[in-house]
């Protein structure tokens, strides 16, 4: 056995500011760093916050910083990780800190209550079932993969350095709106809210979300830049206004 | 247990936890694009060794107005301001120029490395103000759609020089003759990577089924531009490289540095 020196940010009782407190610990074959903070949990710091489930990357609980990159603790092995120096483990700095490493997301549910409803047509069969083609739903099924980890919330600049979260819902909720304008049987129309209160405008594009999607969702290029094209056709292209004025 | 006490939750320019290279790739395309940039200036604004033999300089294609051979319209105007510099490159690269100024990739490359927005993932930002493409400015790259049209079109016309370049001239007949030479390989790679750039652009994708729900009625162009979009960063980087490097062939021939090897 081997031993790791992990630095991980605890709170102060009460206040939003914390330090690192450098804890030193034995480790085997086949750790992962939420391993690593159980460990620490059990036998140096009965206090240590942690939110966590599944372990197996599904939940989507235990999203922090390790060595500044928004991670998942439990999909992070430790023989990936350079041991030689103490190994960071904050709290995702977008959001509240609650405890340790324990976050309020209770921002992201909001803005997804705010966010129009799947809207299906009329059922394509008397028994109330639809009819669609297979391909038609391939694409939104990867958008369906999100375990809302919101670690794209986290690395998005604009919440995470520009706190936009009044303008913008970011890249978990752009792909959410995807999932749903693109799928085949949904009707309502979204291109108004992308543009004006959902802030499409203000991705800059710089694929960090699509970067650290624990699930390789394709977030920037099948998500976003797709639903930008579309608020494009509708709001800012002459040539297609036009044409709508010709088919009616 | 050692305690070390942080005041604040980090802010401002560079800060960071990443132990990582991140300012490698950032720093790797302000070289890369500085270098092209300064490159396709100069050349641009040089109106000379643009040509050799049947072969165009692709910064320089279509000749609108220059004294080559390869001219549309004859030589430059007489009605050209004469404060005005003229040279045929500068008639024709604003417009692949702006494709790729608004290219959704090269927006995301650049507003990393040149105004630091963010610097890399995860890194901290110098200035506290941000409006994003939201508003003006930088909502004008909304006009990508535009400029891609232009660089279809480009597309054509550049294949339609590695066509030319495959007929030299011929001393015993006064004609010309079939042949290739390194010149025309690669003018053809060139337009080649030129076209998996263009044809994989976003915003192509959009227009040829990504706008419709229904992809099963969109037949296979949306999967073909899908494929090419996908390695939309690495046709991007090696279509510059061989444009450039297509420029400074031309040039070398012309100016008598190099030897157009004809391979039959």
């Amino acid at each position: 056995m081997s031993q790791a020196t992990f630095r991980i940010w605890r709170s102060k009782p009460g206040g939003e500011n914390g330090g690192f407190i450098d804890y030193t610990t034995e480790i085997s074959e086949g750790m992962v760093v939420l391993d690593a903070v159980h460990k620490i949990q059990a036998e140096q710091a009965q206090d240590l916050a942690c939110r966590w489930n599944c372990k197996a990357g599904k939940c989507g609980s235990c999203s922090a910083e390790i060595n500044g990159t928004p991670r998942l603790m439990c999909m992070s092995r430790l023989n990936s990780l350079d041991l030689t120096q103490p190994v960071t483990v904050e709290p995702m700095r977008t959001f509240p800190a609650i405890k340790d490493l324990v976050t309020d997301v209770s921002w992201n549910f909001r803005v997804k209550k705010g966010l129009k409803k799947f809207a299906p047509r009329k059922p394509d069969a008397p028994d109330g079932t639809w009819r669609m083609a297979q391909k038609d739903v391939d694409r939104v099924q990867e958008f369906r993969k999100c375990i809302e980890c919101f670690l794209c919330q986290d690395v998005c600049h604009v919440l995470r350095d520009h706190e936009k979260h009044d303008a913008f819902i970011g890249p978990r909720f752009l792909t959410y709106t995807a999932a749903l304008e693109m799928h085949p049987l949904d009707t309502a129309d979204r291109l108004p809210d992308l543009k004006n209160q959902n802030g499409i405008g203000y991705c800059n594009i710089t694929k960090c979300c699509t970067k650290v999607c624990p699930e390789h969702i394709h977030i920037t290029d099948n998500a976003i830049i797709p639903l930008k094209e579309r608020v494009v056709d509708r709001f800012y292209d002459p040539v297609m206004r036009l044409l709508r004025v010709f088919q009616g | 247990m050692q305690v070390i006490p942080v005041t604040a939750v980090r802010r401002g320019f560079g800060t960071t936890s990443r132990r990582d290279t991140w300012w490698a790739a950032p720093l790797a395309v302000f070289v890369g694009l500085s270098a092209f940039v300064v490159y396709a200036t100069w050349a641009a604004f040089q109106g000379a060794h643009y040509t050799y033999g049947p072969y165009l300089s692709p910064f320089y294609s279509p000749e609108i107005f220059g004294d080559s051979p390869h001219a549309w319209f004859g030589p430059k105007p007489a009605a050209w301001p004469a404060l005005l510099p003229f040279s045929p490159a500068l008639l024709i690269l604003p417009f692949p120029g702006l494709f790729r100024f608004t290219c959704y990739y090269y927006r995301g490359a650049y507003y990393k490395s040149f105004w630091a927005d963010p610097p890399s993932c995860a890194v901290g930002e110098p200035r506290k103000s941000y409006w994003g493409e939201h508003s003006f400015p930088l909502i004008l790259q909304n006009a990508h759609r535009f400029f891609m049209w232009v660089a279809l079109v480009f597309i054509a016309l550049l294949a339609y020089d590695v066509w030319l370049a495959m007929w030299f001239p011929d001393p015993a007949t006064g004609g010309t003759v079939f042949g290739i030479g390194i010149g025309t390989l690669i003018l053809g790679v060139n337009v080649v990577l030129l076209a998996c750039y263009t044809w994989g652009c976003h915003v192509l994708r959009h227009l040829v089924g990504g706008r419709r729900d229904d992809q099963s009625q969109c037949g296979m162009a949306y999967a073909c531009v899908s494929g090419l979009n996908g390695r939309h960063q690495l046709f991007a980087w090696c279509s510059l490289f061989s444009v450039m490097s297509s420029d400074l062939y031309v040039r070398l021939c012309s100016m008598g540095i190099l030897t157009d090897l004809r391979l039959f």
